[in-house]
């Protein structure tokens, strides 16, 4: 198994490739800023698919698709929390390895790949920034007869993107306020109101999910 | 245990948030998984602000990664460890009382705990968590009141067995109490049995009236 995936990487993207796509016209630039062009939502369920992939058949050329395109986001999101950037690239391997390793928690009926991501990469830049532990939530295990249906995760797809969709429409101040409150730039008290957003509706979808697995669990 | 509760107070979103970013202090997060792991309303509150993380990661632009990254990954996962199972279940509880992420703090469970007698019948045992906050485990028996105190911070108290009612409603097992600075509050146990909480300060509690001499030392910090 670990011939094949050596030989497929071959035939696979090499990183290099990352840094051309940057000045590719799948690029805006923005007063500075790279910023992205939305995903369509193909391009979405290709990554549910690749990290049920990674969870379930172990697939390294999945795994590749995912670090491509992961590993330049977590890098400029940790920069932007204030790592150094040969730190940062550090902490991204990190968390891509991480995926790889924790990809049996991955329930795609909750969260989508990059809201999966972004926990990782935030629970790595606490152990090397504020170096203390970081008490985690009791884990809801689940087992193959909790599955969630695909519809489940579609949906949960559809809610995150509109949710994705709702914070790019802010106003830039706004918007500004909510990045600074997870680039870790504000204390809780000084984290304002939060009007705007539907978190709503990605909290019920969530919620459902969270009674379907109680119900499996008993 | 522990599930189909019925749990009547919650989380604020801005510390549900602020946890979601990771930017709270030790003893702060140990109070908001330990609500969390009881309470299925802020779990999905954290993972919908978790979502919004993630849309943050999306959206904030990329930097161009070293060659050698994919290849150095990919020798650490080839020599990582495979999971033997993907039907792990959970060690067996040692303490039902003890959600988790407080029974990490709390290895021995509730019966172990050397408690520190504070005043009044109540006791206290401080958890060994990072400085910027204090986290404690307090022992109210049954009809006990905790003198009346306000906050120069925040004040997050958990209840764990038993029950206690103040000003602002009565908190069972896996309710959660907010108090900011505007809160002056006198909790008092539930006369039913004796009350086990989880509280957390991050900055010492004021106490007025004739009471303060007296009641600082049960603060202990």
């Amino acid at each position: 198994m670990m011939s094949n995936a050596a030989q497929n990487l071959d035939f696979m993207p090499q990183p290099v490739a990352i840094g051309l796509k940057m000045r590719d016209s799948s690029f805006a630039v923005v007063s500075g800023t790279k910023i992205l062009k939305t995903e369509t939502p193909d391009d979405r369920n290709q990554m549910v698919d690749d990290f049920v992939a990674i969870r379930d058949l172990r697939d390294e050329a999945a795994f590749i698709r995912v670090f491509e395109y992961f590993a330049p986001r977590v890098k400029a999101f940790l920069m932007r929390t204030g790592l150094d950037p040969a730190l940062a690239e550090e902490c991204a391997q990190d968390v891509l390895v991480t995926v790889w390793k924790k990809a049996h928690l991955y329930d795609a009926s909750r969260a989508n790949p990059s809201t999966w991501v972004f926990t990782i990469a935030r629970n790595r830049k606490i152990d090397i920034l504020r170096k203390q532990k970081r008490p985690e939530p009791e884990d809801l295990p689940w087992g193959p007869e909790a599955e969630p249906d695909q519809s489940d995760i579609l949906e949960l797809q559809q809610d995150s993107e509109r949710l994705a969709q709702a914070l790019r429409d802010l106003p830039p101040k706004q918007r500004e306020l909510i990045e600074k409150a997870y680039f870790g730039d504000l204390s809780h008290s000084e984290i304002a109101d939060q009007t705007g957003l539907p978190l709503g509706t990605i909290k019920s979808r969530i919620r459902l999910a969270l009674e379907r697995l109680r119900h499996a669990m008993k | 245990m522990m599930k189909n509760m019925t749990i009547n107070h919650h989380l604020t979103d801005d510390l549900i948030m602020a946890y979601s970013a990771g930017t709270l202090a030790e003893a702060v997060s140990l109070a908001v998984a330990t609500h969390i792991s009881l309470c299925d309303e802020c779990r999905a509150n954290l993972e919908s602000h978790e979502a919004l993380g993630g849309a943050v990661l999306d959206s904030c632009g990329v930097e161009t990664i070293g060659k050698s990254s994919l290849q150095s990954v990919l020798d650490r996962i080839h020599s990582a460890p495979e999971r033997m199972s993907h039907l792990e279940r959970p060690a067996q509880r040692r303490d039902a009382r003890l959600p988790k992420p407080l029974e990490d703090y709390v290895p021995g469970g509730l019966d172990a705990i050397k408690w520190r007698p504070v005043g009044m019948g109540v006791r206290q045992a401080v958890l060994p968590t990072s400085s910027e906050a204090t986290a404690r485990l307090l022992y109210i028996p049954a009809g006990t009141a905790i003198p009346d105190h306000g906050h120069s911070g925040l004040e997050l108290t958990l209840v764990l067995q038993g029950a206690f009612h103040d000003e602002d409603g009565y908190f069972r097992r896996g309710d959660i109490e907010v108090a900011h600075e505007d809160l002056q509050h006198t909790p008092v146990a539930d006369i039913s049995e004796d009350c086990i909480c989880l509280a957390v300060t991050d900055a010492p509690l004021k106490f007025k009236g004739l009471l303060p001499r007296i009641a600082q030392p049960f603060v202990g910090i």
